[in-house]
């Protein structure tokens, strides 16, 4: 049962000889934008390094809700719903830019590029692909730390009812939702402009956290800068997220400019190679 | 079935164009135009490092080229709409993701294309990978287990053209002949394909056309009679006979180059020369053979004269007898 390719579609053989070689492509679609972004998702997860890299973040996150969990019921202290679900996703935010990373950088050291660019050669299609892969993520994961603050939640309200509280406020997953997926655009952004895994994890948290402690140093030491700071300084831009006080023309205006500086300018340049290089 | 190559009719399909592809000083690809046609193979010969890769990477847009183009059915390859469903491409069967077991790697194709699952069991199928080797890791592969699943990554889209880089490295001997076989069969329906190697004798008995390309430059192109043809020019003979030192008098005299070899004589020139020679010099033969001036004769000489010009590491070529068939255009002289 060989399945062997018919011949393209050259219409009956009386047809003119001359008028050439074309491929016939009409009835050929486009592959959708889902379908990339499907086949991206499917990715991240299906080798090791994409699995691990998820359970070592869920693993890391059940130690330290037990931990939390047997302290408070040790302790007799007071407890919220909120404090699990932000432990949660705190652990969760600081290694899921890794994925981000490793979804740009594994196509690299694994050479699937060469692949995946033959089937897609509308390479920033694959890249936007990736992105929207890091959100989704971004929000299966805030989903999950919903979830993990439930069930701690919930013991902890069969144990000691008097002293756990379920409030949270309601645009904390929404916070977490908007900062994780900024944070994953970071290291996408580091992974297209380094292509190689272990020089963009590294980048990513020299860039990411020392580089904003150093610019809070600076402010904190000459005056006048704190003016600046929070222009150019993302991490000090996105307090207000994190309080959920965005309310100034000018701190929207600073979230903006600094996100320019931090992730649209090195994305650019990472996606303009990524399209223009020759892919080995 | 649509008989192509048969009816005589050649439909261009592959169209390179001038292509030159340049890395800094370096002319890996230099001035290179050549034509695949519909429902027929063509072999793309030359030693490593000679340009074959890079042009192929050029073909499917991995490569941006320095200057010249390629198109396949007349459009840009980035042009076509779900290109895997059109042309298939297998440039480096080790370029898939090491963790990923052949199954995943097929299924992920499958996937993007748009394509039912059970197109990748056909295709694990059609390339003899059993369901136990599927569900193993790409990096456990043997080298011939990644050709087959690159091969079978290939056929995936159910593709009308092929461009396969070096597809029978690694294979066993029983491997080359499946895949010639598949592929002839694969042409015979109309598909085109151009498959590349080093090797001659792996192109040799499936490829209708050949181009052979030294040091980024095509040095010789056409079917194989043509070129066969072109390598009779620089025939020799070994001949072996009872009396070899007449013999030697005579070619001598009728201005062949000769020199003794072993028990016998080594004679520039076509078996059926020295027969007559000896008829006339009525000398009674023993032996006669062609001295192996082949394709692959014709190959070495080609191509390592232009990768090695002038250092003297290969004899220089005898010249062509003034009978013989020109062959088809040298340095990229093709329209």
């Amino acid at each position: 049962m060989t399945t062997m390719p018919p011949p393209p579609a050259m219409s009956a053989p009386s047809a003119p000889p001359s008028p050439g070689p074309v491929l016939d492509v009409s009835g050929t679609r486009p592959i959708p934008f889902w379908r990339l972004v499907l086949v991206e998702l499917r990715k991240s997860y299906d080798t090791r390094a994409g699995f691990w890299l998820l359970a070592t973040i869920a693993i890391l996150v059940s130690l330290v809700e037990a931990v939390i969990m047997i302290s408070t019921l040790v302790n007799d202290s007071y407890v919220y719903f909120e404090d699990f679900a932000g432990t949660a996703g705190g652990i969760a935010s600081i290694l899921l830019p890794v994925l981000g990373i490793i979804l740009v950088t594994s196509e690299w050291g694994q050479r699937t590029a060469m692949v995946t660019f033959a089937i897609e050669p509308r390479r920033s299609r694959v890249v936007l692909a990736k992105l929207v892969v890091g959100a989704v993520a971004s929000v299966v994961t805030v989903a999950v730390m919903l979830l993990v603050g439930l069930v701690c939640t919930l013991v902890c309200e069969a144990l000691q009812p008097d002293l756990t509280y379920w409030e949270m406020e309601w645009w904390l997953p929404l916070a977490f939702i908007i900062t994780m997926t900024l944070t994953m655009t970071v290291g996408f952004s580091m992974a297209s402009l380094l292509l190689n895994t272990p020089a963009a994890i590294v980048v990513f948290f020299l860039y990411w956290y020392a580089l904003a402690i150093v610019l809070f140093v600076i402010a904190d030491l000459i005056s006048g800068f704190e003016e600046i700071a929070p222009w150019i300084n993302f991490q000090a831009a996105l307090d207000p997220v994190w309080s959920w006080s965005l309310e100034t023309a000018e701190e929207w205006g600073q979230l903006i400019v600094s996100a320019g500086l931090w992730i649209a300018l090195p994305l650019g340049l990472g996606l303009w190679r990524i399209v223009h290089a020759e892919v080995k | 079935m649509f008989d192509v190559a048969g009816s005589g009719r050649l439909v261009p399909m592959i169209t390179v164009d001038h292509l030159t592809k340049t890395y800094g000083q370096f002319r890996a690809v230099d001035d290179v135009s050549f034509v695949c046609q519909q429902g027929r193979v063509t072999g793309f010969l030359g030693p490593n490092g000679a340009g074959k890769t890079t042009t192929m990477r050029v073909m499917v847009g991995l490569t941006p080229p320095t200057s010249g183009r390629v198109t396949i059915g007349g459009l840009d390859y980035g042009s076509i709409p779900n290109a895997g469903r059109h042309v298939g491409v297998l440039l480096d069967a080790s370029a898939q993701h090491g963790g990923r077991t052949g199954r995943e790697i097929l299924s992920l194709g499958a996937l993007s294309m748009g394509l039912p699952s059970s197109r990748v069991d056909e295709m694990l199928a059609l390339v003899g990978l059993t369901d136990d080797e599927a569900k193993r890791r790409l990096r456990n592969y043997s080298l011939g287990m990644k050709q087959r699943l690159g091969i079978a990554h290939a056929l995936l889209g159910d593709p009308e053209v092929l461009i396969l880089d070096e597809p029978a490295n690694g294979l066993d001997p029983a491997g080359i002949r499946w895949m010639r076989g598949l592929l002839k069969g694969y042409a015979d329906r109309g598909g085109t394909v151009l498959l590349s190697s080093h090797l001659l004798n792996e192109v040799e008995l499936i490829a209708d056309e050949m181009i052979l390309i030294g040091n980024g430059r095509i040095v010789a192109q056409g079917d194989k009679r043509s070129l066969l043809a072109r390598a009779q020019g620089s025939a020799t003979a070994l001949v072996m006979s009872l009396d070899n030192a007449a013999l030697q008098a005579e070619l001598a005299r009728r201005g062949h180059l000769v020199e003794a070899m072993g028990d016998g004589l080594k004679v520039n020139v076509a078996p059926e020369e020295v027969g007559r020679a000896a008829l006339a010099a009525e000398i009674v033969l023993t032996d006669l053979r062609a001295g192996g001036a082949g394709l692959e004769d014709l190959f070495l000489e080609l191509t390592s004269a232009s990768a090695r010009e002038g250092t003297g590491a290969v004899p220089p070529p005898p010249p062509p007898p003034p009978h013989a068939p020109s062959p088809v255009p040298t340095p990229g002289g093709h329209a």
